[in-house]
């Protein structure tokens, strides 16, 4: 079963990269190009996840982890400085 | 062990721990430091008492302990008549300098700095005294050299006091580095770095091809730090020191040091032309330069500036005769200098400290005033001078002597004796001008303060050193001669030649040459006014400063000019500089090399993930060099690529740098977001083609280079030092996670290395941003104002939430680091973030209030830690940082390893935490309350969240 699951997944997770990495070129605005980066990152937490599945180890969950927990302050980061320009008042 | 074991290092280092507790105490009482160094001065000296015997019986105390045997470093000691005759000058003469200077000292005057700065001095000079490895002599030397800088620019709101401690910098530093080259070549020459086989090898260096480079080294050394012609003109501009210090530094110490140096050198570099004529002739024209300008020096200070540098050059000419009797001369003039010129200049202190004048043209008549202080400044000025039945008259006949007897040596050797006999005289004028215009002649006018006797205790050093002038003048015999006898022997390195020190040798030569002296000198001090005049007219205009700025003004402007050619203050103009050169030495490089560019190792296939990321990667790098005008915008292009390269490093099975770099690549956009808020919004534009086209072409040829370097890498087979941890983690480690184990066991100190720097970066940003406040914009890049929700209640219920689960994910990572990629780096990454994303969404305020840890505390115990453990190894005998580790099983967990290299790791997470968290939130207060809620807008939704 994963023999045929995983090539389709790891098919649309690079397409949803991709498409990603579009949006952040075309914008056309700062908020979708921070959107964008933010979806990068849960596309790589896939891919990771995907990778770990395929290769039969636990040795990428905690980059999938960091991405999880870390992409997200990231994205607070910029946000906030639309926001307020000031990030830490 | 027994106390001669080990008490010399104490004697020498027991100051430098004075110099801290002098200052502490200073917090507690003013008057509490000066006790504390009194106290740490005596207890130097209970410290050297025991081991005082030894020299007398012909016996060296030496004390060694290998520090770094690779390079002949040695941690060791001497202690022989030399050592011990210095050992006492800079100890009783600093123990009275100390109470004397408590009373010099006004109330605006920091006591616990003056102190710790003279505890350090005293500490330098004694560890040049009583070093037996030759390096670490030469550390010492530069401790001298620095010490006396803080001690010289001690009053720091005087320009001139900080003009006259970098001129000594400048020149004893220079001086110091000559002297090192000096003792690299004469120790390597030697076989070893230690004095006892230096001096024993006398003859081999003296005929060795090199003896000349090391001694004219050696002799910069000397000459820059005992104020040798053409050297000497730092010294008068030290004079802004506070007197006390002068009093200690000209003595018995600072510029001693050099003289020391001579004495100590003398068995193994004197006694050949080379040393003759150098050491001489700067003696000799150092001291008439001195003996004369000193009399027209209407400052008391001036005066006795020159004096020293006279006296100094006097000592310097006797070893440079190079004779066993002269070297004996020179260490009794050295005793006896130390004696009545501190005692001058603590007489010079008194009289400035209670007349407010140190000028010789407004002080006279002070007799009345200070009968006292006139009497002892009388008897010291006078040994100056060399009158009879004082010190200075017995080493001065002794001085004659050896003058008369080297003019015997050659034809023109005559003069000799007539140009020693000259600056005599200059002596003789000096110091009676030293004390008749000051303390005869009729009243005095216009002083600033009405002159009387100073406290009792300001007077009895002073005391006590004209009384020792006295008894070695008329009982030489019974007071100076052992010690003498001692220190000459440690000089010599043998037993000292037959000398007498009877103050009555026969009316001969040497006694007609003082009487002529003493009758010429009045003569010249009653004519004085008609010299001055002629001296004003013809010498007043030279002045060595002139020539020294001179030479540092064309140095400067020279290295300025070469460093303007490459850096015209643009980043660009630098980077092309830096990429340039290495593309071309990488171009030559490989052209130059006949070896394939590749090896035969087959490339890996390529799968169209890898694909898809690759063309990601490519993609956002042209389209952060597209936007770079942007700022905002190619920081998230920037993102992109951090995290692709973040998940390369996973692809091709780094997931510890994986990791990395997924930490590094949030705090660094947290970074820049914070410094981009004072920064334009946009890049201004290039200007001129040209430029652009040079620097795209650099950047392609550059990038081209590293592919072609990493395919050369990459291509071939090469076994690295992998290996070698590969099969010693576990087994020399205790842990299967080799990236860590490396770090914190295999090259631990390198890591503590680099956390030292974690620190002190973070605690510089602390520091050089504390108490800035920048102007920031209020509008953002389209021209709107800021929103005016400072904190998204949504955004902070989210972060608070995530906070304890990035810390669990902190200790997660960390506690399995040592097995499976973590570790204590990476842990304090994400603990950082953790902490900064509160400050992020509930502001500075808010995340203060409830985390009180002071982040300073965070890195010292991170520092405290991770030396901590090393030390505990080293302690149970294994070198610095050895890592023991052992399994425990624990009921749920199982099988668990703990290492102590886990502690260390601590230290790394600790240092880590505090630094980011110290250094970012430190950037973000700069912007505090920047831009106040603007007139047009609604009032703020709400303040604080609570």
């Amino acid at each position: 079963m994963l023999d045929i699951a995983l090539p389709i997944a790891f098919t649309l997770v690079s397409f949803a990269l991709a498409l990603s990495l579009l949006r952040l070129i075309i914008g056309p605005d700062l908020p979708d190009r921070i959107l964008a980066l933010d979806t990068l990152y849960i596309n790589s937490i896939a891919l990771l996840i995907l990778l770990g599945l395929y290769l039969g180890s636990a040795l990428y969950f905690e980059a999938a982890l960091l991405i999880a927990v870390m992409g997200f302050v990231g994205t607070v980061a910029l946000s906030k400085y639309l926001l307020r320009g000031d990030i830490m008042e | 062990m027994s106390l001669l074991a080990f008490n010399l290092p104490i004697v020498a280092l027991l100051p430098f721990a004075g110099a801290a507790l002098a200052a502490w105490a200073s917090k507690i009482n003013r008057v509490a430091s000066a006790w504390t160094a009194a106290a740490i001065t005596i207890l130097a000296l209970a410290f050297l008492a025991p081991s005082m015997h030894l020299p007398f019986q012909g016996e060296t105390l030496v004390q060694s302990w290998a520090w770094m045997p690779a390079i002949g470093l040695d941690f060791a000691f001497r202690l022989d008549g030399l050592a011990l005759l210095f050992a006492l000058l800079i100890l009783v003469i600093g123990l009275l300098i100390i109470i004397y200077a408590r009373y010099y000292l006004s109330n605006k005057d920091s006591m616990g700095r003056f102190y710790a700065y003279m505890m350090m001095f005293m500490g330098s000079m004694l560890g040049i005294v009583l070093s037996e490895n030759l390096i670490q002599l030469v550390v010492f030397w530069e401790l001298t050299s620095l010490s006396s800088f803080l001690l010289i620019s001690y009053w720091q709101h005087r320009k001139d006091a900080r003009h006259g401690a970098r001129m000594a910098l400048a020149i004893t530093g220079a001086g110091g580095l000559a002297l090192l080259g000096g003792v690299l070549i004469l120790g390597n020459i030697v076989g070893s770095y230690n004095l006892t086989d230096v001096l024993a090898a006398g003859d081999m260096i003296r005929a060795h091809e090199l003896y000349v480079p090391i001694l004219v080294l050696i002799l910069l050394g000397v000459f820059t730090k005992s104020a040798q012609f053409p050297f000497h003109f730092w010294l008068p501009h030290a004079m802004a020191a506070p007197t006390p210090v002068s009093a200690y530094l000209h003595s018995a110490t600072m510029v001693k040091a050099g003289i020391f140096l001579l004495a100590r050198f003398f068995p193994a570099l004197s006694g050949t032309p080379e040393w003759m004529w150098l050491v001489g002739g700067a003696g000799l024209i150092t001291f008439m330069i001195g003996a004369y300008t000193a009399l027209f020096k209407h400052d008391l200070k001036g005066l006795l500036a020159y004096s020293t540098i006279s006296h100094l050059g006097l000592i310097t000419l006797l070893f440079g005769f190079g004779t066993q009797l002269a070297a004996v001369a020179a260490l009794f003039h050295i005793i006896n200098h130390a004696t009545f010129k501190a005692s001058l200049f603590m007489v010079a202190g008194i009289i400035d400290h209670e007349t407010g004048s140190r000028d010789m043209r407004k002080l006279s008549g002070l007799m009345k005033y200070m009968p006292h202080t006139a009497i002892l400044a009388m008897v010291a000025a006078a040994a100056m001078a060399g009158v009879p039945l004082l010190n200075g008259f017995l080493s001065k006949e002794m001085f004659f002597e050896q003058a008369v007897f080297a003019a015997e040596t050659n034809a023109w050797a005559w003069l000799l004796p007539v140009l020693v006999t000259i600056a005599a005289i200059f002596s003789v004028a000096y110091s009676l001008r030293f004390i008749h215009d000051v303390f005869f002649g009729g009243e005095p006018k216009d002083l600033p303060k009405t002159p009387h006797e100073p406290p009792r205790f300001m007077k009895i050093p002073v005391d006590l050193l004209v009384v020792i002038c006295l008894a070695v003048g008329i009982i030489p015999m019974f007071t100076v001669a052992p010690i003498l006898a001692v220190a000459a022997a440690g000089t010599l390195q043998g037993v000292p030649p037959e000398y007498s020190l009877s103050i009555w040798h026969g009316f001969n030569l040497p006694l007609m040459m003082s009487i002529l002296a003493l009758i010429l000198g009045v003569g010249v001090y009653f004519i004085r006014h008609k010299l001055f005049a002629i001296h004003a007219k013809l010498f007043e205009r030279l002045d060595a400063r002139v020539v020294y700025h001179a030479i540092l003004n064309n140095t400067l402007a020279f290295a300025l000019k070469i460093t303007r050619g490459f850096d015209k203050g643009s980043l660009q103009n630098a980077a092309v500089w830096i990429i340039g050169a290495s593309v071309i030495a990488g171009a030559i490089g490989f052209m130059s090399s006949s070896a394939s560019l590749f090896g035969s190792r087959e490339m890996l296939p390529v799968d169209p993930v890898t694909l898809v990321a690759a063309v990601a990667l490519m993609i956002a790098t042209v389209m952060t060099v597209v936007w770079h005008a942007q700022r905002l915008v190619s920081l998230i292009t920037l993102g992109v690529i951090g995290l692709v390269i973040a998940l390369g490093f996973v692809k091709f099975s780094a997931p510890d740098l994986a990791l990395t770099q997924l930490s590094v690549e949030i705090v660094t956009i947290v970074l820049l977001l914070l410094a981009l808020y004072f920064l334009p919004q946009k890049t201004p534009k290039e200007i001129g083609r040209f430029r652009i086209g040079r620097d795209a072409v650099i950047a392609l040829l550059s990038g081209i280079g590293a592919t072609l370097l990493t395919l050369a890498v990459l291509t071939r087979d090469f076994a690295p030092i992998s290996e070698y941890f590969l099969e010693n983690s576990v087994p020399g480690g205790g842990g299967t996670n080799v990236v860590n184990v490396i770090l914190v066991d295999f090259r631990g100190i390198d890591t503590l290395g680099e956390i030292v720097v974690l620190a002190l970066a973070g605690l510089g940003i602390y520091a050089m941003l504390q108490g800035m406040k920048l102007p920031a914009p209020n509008k953002d890049i389209y021209g709107r104002f800021w929103d005016t929700d400072n904190h998204p209640v949504i955004m902070q219920t989210l972060t608070r939430l995530l906070l304890p689960l990035m810390l669990l994910v902190a200790v997660f990572i960390f506690l399995r680091g040592h097995n499976l990629p973590g570790g204590g780096f990476i842990a304090g990454l994400i603990a950082a973030v953790a902490i900064i994303v509160q400050y992020l969404s509930n502001g500075i305020a808010w995340t203060g209030e409830r985390l009180k840890t002071d982040m300073h505390w965070v890195i010292g115990f991170g520092l405290l830690i991770g030396t901590g453990t090393g030390i505990v190894s080293m302690m149970i005998g294994f070198p610095f940082l050895t890592s023991s580790f052992t399994y425990i099983t624990w009921p749920v967990v199982g099988k668990f390893e703990v290492a102590s290299a886990i502690a260390f790791d601590i230290g790394v997470f600790l240092v880590v935490v505090g630094a980011t968290v110290l250094s970012l939130v430190q950037l973000g207060r700069l912007s505090n309350a920047s831009h106040a809620p603007h007139q047009n807008s609604i009032p703020a939704k709400k303040q604080e969240a609570k």
